[in-house]
């Protein structure tokens, strides 16, 4: 009786022991981060909208690792070390995206051997400067300077510009409470843009909020905005 | 021993002789269950049957067999327990509405070769089976230029020659306008073949064909002219997005070919019955001799191809089922629908200042509204096969609290001030929020709900058509076209028998025909039919009216757009019915209506750009790398 408990239990060993090494792979284990920067400075979106693909050829039929972008502009993937070519795919982002000489979207050579941080350096076509978001007397008060950096053939108008209020800490057009849009044809200085938006009744009752400016550039899906502030009152 | 021994040989000799012979006989038997291709195509009626096929196959995105995919758009709320995701998603997926179906298109382009060359059947047959799987060809095509952009345009049945190289078999994409041409140009080719008779109806006829054309070159022509406006849209090749050039060329030939229909005189509108909503809902049921109906998917009782959707959506409260009630069409949709001096206005639950308002009977808000309103969705206290839908969410007291229930049609005891009895405090059909098939918006749907004793029994199921094209419809092209051709006189008088037969009378002049109103009148007349995603899609109006941003109950009391074609409509929202407890006050037991966003809706639907043409899955581009991908994805 005594034996059979042991082979059973030996078998059992053997077995699982031998069914972890032949199965299972190892997991991906090197980090990939960074930043979407133009000079430095954090390109802020709209969490899991803009999302860049890696691409790595060699292993037989091509598919894309989409890597998203969060609110502040930083990504990070959990990939294997290899040769990956990174693309923004065409009009994402607030930004204008290199072309080859094909006219297609240009590629990003990305060798990894070991984790490695990399920022993305990128053009927008816009970029808010001054943002100032404060709030007082049950309003936020929101003011900024718009800079257009992309000003050749490619140039575009803003369409927009929105202050969003919210009560967590994701704060775009499709997670507010409260906004303030000034349209682009009401602009009529874009180093002076001044928004106010009354602070909502939150329930729970809770005595701060998160704002952000966020604009909208003609023809372009995604926004461009500030950092997220949280404002006490 | 011997003895043994021989009959052990001659059986062997024998059964070794016998299985020789059976084995090589059996190798050449024909199979008894299936029918060779030559067996086939020697009997016109055999030859249906695979016609038959192809036809079951025909794509539509949304169908009575789908009641879910409606509430995708916002036309509807999905009042079932599995369904709430649909609203508390944000985007739609890049491969959403995805369709690439090349083994169908195989199997279609085998047919016509086979039928080319069969001798067996008469010309007259052969003919037209030809016609009908081009017309089906053309279908899919169109199915797939609406949803992908330009696909590559096979006509021809591929064989490969396994010598290891396919790249032969690779064909690019066609453009987006080549993929219309072809369309129109075989619908033009098939249109004089094919039987030219409105008895015709589950079968392509010569109004069908004219009717696809007329439908594919509006598309074609509204993406020429709309393109413009999303530049990003489109890729260089052509492949996605049409030449604003090409604009006026298409709605010529989307004129013409509703004219023709028209012109032949073979299809009328349904107009049966005076009352007018009454005949507009039984325009979907009624199958005899139903004259505005062009093409539809046909059903039928005790077989196969019965469908449940009044199962599925029949009113809880009279139901034959324990169940129904999951299409809740949208206040967004109801208050959509014009007052009978065509204008616009929010249902008026409250005043020009706020006040709110009281009705004496609960079906009184609705009055003075278009007819397809009541024949599109049931209304609170209108009927479905003779009972009266019990829809109310409870009382409101004179302080301002509501006595309400959480159950069909529940009764509580003691809970009105000075009334110590038992009283039902909510409708037997809702609306309680959060409760499935319950009309948590206020509405159930009416459209295609077949009033025919037992369609919502499981047992027994509806056999009401599902319809691709209809003679309305066809009015409403010759309307569009001619309004962007210029010809605002003639749209408005190709929508005159339209709005006359919805009870609006006043007939529009053409100086009040303008794009928003093109917009508003195939929105309400073609409701619940398919049609919504792709004519937001085809006028670039879908990232506008699905833009993502929450709504408000000021977009639905007193509002001022909603004749607007750029309204947005990213939240269902509900009308609900209470009934005024306050005894020794003159609106004691009237009805009150507020405006309520179901608490399952939790998320604004957002349509991106990358959404216009759906994701071309990568395996597909694996295969053939001579496909590009779509553009913003």
């Amino acid at each position: 009786m005594k034996t059979r408990y042991f082979l059973a239990i030996a078998l059992m060993v053997a077995v699982f022991v031998s069914s972890c090494k032949k199965d299972n792979y190892d997991a991906p284990e090197v980090d990939f981060n960074g930043r979407l920067v133009y000079k430095g400075e954090s390109i802020n979106v709209q969490y899991g909208n803009v999302n860049f693909e890696l691409w790595q050829p060699g292993f037989g039929n091509n598919g894309a690792i989409n890597v998203n972008v969060n609110q502040e502009g930083g990504f990070s993937a959990k990939l294997f070390n290899g040769n990956y070519k990174l693309v923004f795919s065409a009009n994402q982002g607030p930004f204008l995206w290199p072309k080859n000489v094909a006219g297609r979207q240009d590629t990003i050579q990305l060798n990894l051997n070991g984790s490695k941080t990399m920022d993305i350096e990128i053009v927008p076509y816009y970029m808010i400067r001054n943002g100032v978001i404060t709030a007082a007397a049950g309003k936020v008060n929101a003011s900024c300077k718009l800079e257009k950096i992309i000003t050749d053939a490619n140039a575009k108008n803003i369409e927009s510009v929105s202050l969003y209020v919210n009560k967590t800490q994701f704060v775009d057009g499709s997670n507010n409470l409260a906004t303030q849009t000034i349209s682009g044809a009401a602009i009529a200085d874009l180093n002076n843009l001044n928004m106010v938006v009354n602070i909502p009744s939150i329930v729970p009752t809770q005595n701060y909020v998160f704002a952000r400016i966020g604009v909208k550039i003609a023809g372009v899906e995604d926004l461009i905005f500030t950092p997220v502030s949280k404002l006490t009152y | 021993m011997k003895k043994f021994i021989y009959t052990l040989s001659a059986v062997a000799l024998l059964s070794f002789s016998q299985s020789c012979k059976k084995d090589s006989e059996f190798l050449n038997k024909q199979p008894t269950n299936t029918l060779s291709v030559d067996a086939t195509w020697k009997d016109a009626n055999l030859v249906l049957s695979v016609m038959g096929d192809l036809y079951d196959r025909f794509p539509d995105f949304q169908r009575v067999e789908s009641w879910w995919l409606y509430t995708d758009f916002d036309e509807g709320f999905a009042s079932a327990g599995g369904d709430y995701f649909r609203h508390q998603n944000i985007e739609y997926n890049y491969d959403s509405w995805n369709y690439w179906d090349y083994g169908y298109i195989r199997d279609i382009n085998l047919f016509i070769k086979r039928g080319e060359e069969s001798t067996s059947l008469s010309a007259a047959d052969k003919n037209r089976f030809i016609a009908e799987a081009r017309f089906i060809r053309a279908g899919v095509y169109f199915e797939m230029v609406k949803r992908m952009g330009g696909v590559p345009i096979i006509t021809e049945v591929l064989e490969y020659d396994y010598s290891g190289d396919p790249t032969y078999l690779q064909r690019a994409r066609a453009k987006e306008s080549e993929v219309y041409d072809f369309i129109i140009s075989e619908l033009e080719a098939v249109k004089g073949i094919l039987p030219n008779a409105a008895n015709v109806q589950s079968r392509a006829s010569k109004a069908a064909a004219l009717a696809m054309e007329s439908r594919a070159a509006l598309y074609a022509a509204s993406i020429a002219k709309y393109g413009a406006s999303t530049p990003s849209v489109s890729l260089a090749g052509g492949e996605v997005g049409i030449p604003a050039t090409m604009a006026q060329a298409y709605y010529k030939k989307s004129l013409d070919a509703a004219k023709e229909i028209i012109a032949d005189g073979k299809y009328t509108l349904y107009n049966k019955n005076p009352n007018l909503s009454e005949n507009f809902a039984s325009l979907f049921t009624d199958k005899g001799n139903n004259t505005e109906m062009i093409f539809v998917k046909d059903f039928k009782l005790k077989t196969n191809k019965a469908h449940g959707f009044t199962i599925e959506n029949q009113p809880r409260s009279s139901a034959e089922e324990q169940q129904g009630g999951r299409l809740n069409p949208s206040l967004n949709l109801v208050q959509s629908f014009e007052k009978l001096d065509n204008t616009f206005a929010s249902l008026p639950n409250v005043d020009a200042a706020g006040n709110t308002l009281y009705y004496t009977n609960i079906g009184d808000i609705f009055t003075g509204r278009d007819a397809r309103l009541a024949g599109t969705v049931i209304l609170p206290g209108s009927q479905f096969k003779g009972k009266t839908v019990d829809i109310w969410a409870g009382y409101q007291l004179a302080g301002g609290a509501t006595v309400t229930g959480d159950n069909f049609g529940q009764i509580k005891t003691n809970v009105l001030p000075g009334n110590t009895g038992a009283v039902q405090v909510v409708g037997g059909d809702g609306p309680v929020d959060g409760l499935e098939f319950s009309a948590q918006s206020g509405f159930y749907i009416r459209k295609f709900l077949d009033p025919a004793a037992g369609s919502g029994q499981i047992g027994t199921r509806s056999e009401v058509w599902w319809v691709r094209y209809r003679y309305a419809e066809v009015l409403l092209n010759a309307a569009e076209a001619s309004f962007e051709m210029g010809d605002a006189a003639g749209a408005a008088s190709y929508l005159k028998p339209v709005r006359d037969r919805a009870g609006l009378t006043t007939a529009l002049t053409g100086t009040q025909i303008t794009f928003d109103r093109i917009v508003h009148e195939r929105k309400v007349e073609l409701a619940f039919e398919g049609h919504e995603l792709w004519d937001m899609k085809r006028w670039r109006l879908a990232d506008k009216v699905w833009n993502g941003n929450s709504m408000s109950t000021a977009d639905f009391t007193n509002a001022s757009n909603i004749g607007s074609s750029t309204k947005q409509s990213t939240q269902v929202y509900g009308l609900w019915p209470y009934k005024y407890y306050n005894p020794g006050d003159p609106n004691h037991n009237k009805y009150i209506f507020k405006v309520v966003k179901p608490s399952r809706v939790t998320a604004a639907h957002r349509f991106r750009l990358g959404n216009y043409y759906s994701f071309i899955n990568q395996d597909i581009i694996n295969r053939n790398p001579k496909i590009v991908r779509n553009p913003n994805q």
